[in-house]
């Protein structure tokens, strides 16, 4: 039988009761080849350093809370293979441009924020009673919005977003792509209160298009499109009221 | 935080931002340079007005001001004003289709068609100007 081929994973360590700022802690993990980023995590935790402290959930893509830099670039650990990096060191750190609440846990409070400022929800200015049926909804009427809407929240594109690290006020990638989402579906009526937000100091306007967030979603959501999107829509609108000020907003 | 959840009790951790961040990746530093090509576009804009401004004091101001574009310096800027333009130019019209959805009736018209559309633009136009100085 042949040596056991070998990994290391060189991890960001915070443990805000013992050190003032982050430090790095090296593990020498057995290689395999079908295991993700997330599961030598899930070993070094369960096997090796039970004190290591990350999120995680469904370990399939679909919850969004595993997301981390991974040599650098913001990444899903769940779908981030080892053999992709082997027989590289492979270096872990939490999200860039949030603050650090330990190892390899991010504060989302900021997010979390903004995100329900931007209601992401259907918006009706009346409910209509049940007994009128459910809000229909042609294929041509959710292919406009479906692709916004498969976002998780993962922040990946937080992380990839030089805006959101220079200007933390920046409502951000994924908050505005949910806005956007929401704006195209025609069962929403909540496009003027959501522009009180996305088109603010904070909004749509902050973007330099770096294109980025687009770049790492794992869901191909391209928030960059929708923030270009929101900005000639906002536009559109300034300039609809300005020559048609009597029409409907 | 809902009133039932306990405060975190230590200090969250916030990362500065270095000054070099753009030098992390490539793309950050092809963005920095997209950026940076604004500033030779702008450049090259306030030469062309100030030429303009040149040519209402009468045809030997002018005269002279043509006779120094011709130094090394100047002719180094337009090289240069000009890669930045064209470089400019390309990444903006790759970016189009993400901009602006395209749409004849029910067709949306595919991203790689809107991009070619506005490169097409830009050469039928840079080649009318072309036509016009050749006149």
């Amino acid at each position: 039988m042949g040596e056991k081929k070998t990994i290391t994973l060189t991890v960001t360590r915070y443990r805000p009761e013992q050190e003032e700022a982050p430090t790095e802690q090296s593990y020498e993990i057995e290689f395999r080849d079908d295991w993700v980023v997330l599961d030598a995590l899930n070993h070094i935790k369960d096997r090796v350093d039970g004190t290591l402290s990350f999120r995680w959930s469904c370990r399939m893509g679909v919850c969004g809370s595993c997301g981390m830099m991974v040599n650098g670039v913001p990444k899903l650990t769940c779908a981030a293979f080892l053999r992709d990096y082997y027989p590289g060191e492979v270096r872990v750190e939490p999200l860039v441009n949030f603050p650090i609440l330990r190892d390899l846990v991010v504060d989302i409070d900021d997010f979390m924020r903004k995100l329900k400022a931007v209601k992401p929800w259907v918006v009706r200015r009346e409910e209509k009673p049940v007994e009128e049926g459910e809000y229909l909804q042609t294929p041509d009427q959710l292919a406009e919005y479906k692709q916004f809407s498969m976002c998780i929240n993962c922040l990946l594109c937080y992380a990839a977003c030089p805006v959101y690290g220079l200007e933390p006020e920046f409502i951000g990638p994924a908050a505005i792509a949910l806005a956007h989402r929401y704006n195209l579906d025609s069962r929403d009526e909540g496009r003027e209160e959501r522009k009180q937000v996305i088109a603010s100091s904070a909004g749509i306007w902050e973007c330099t298009f770096v294109g980025e967030c687009t770049e790492v979603c794992p869901k191909d959501v391209d928030p960059a499109a929708a923030i270009q999107r929101s900005k000639v829509a906002t536009t559109t609108d300034w300039v609809k009221s300005i020559l048609w000020p009597w029409g409907k907003r | 935080m809902s009133e039932s959840e306990p405060e975190y009790p230590y200090k969250a951790y916030r990362r500065p931002m270095p000054a070099t961040w753009w030098l992390r990746n490539r793309k950050y530093f092809l963005f920095m340079m997209r950026e940076l090509s604004s500033v030779f576009v702008a450049l090259f804009v306030l030469l062309y007005l100030y030429a303009f401004f040149l040519l209402s004091k009468g045809p030997v101001v002018y005269g002279e001001f043509q006779k120094s574009l011709r130094s090394g310096g100047f002719i180094a800027f337009y090289v240069v004003a000009l890669l930045f333009a064209v470089y400019h130019s390309c990444t903006w019209f790759r970016l189009t289709a993400k901009i602006q959805v395209v749409r004849l009736g029910r067709w949306t018209v595919p991203g790689s068609l809107v991009t070619a559309g506005a490169f097409m633009g830009w050469i039928v136009a840079s080649a009318a100007v072309v036509y016009f100085l050749a006149m």
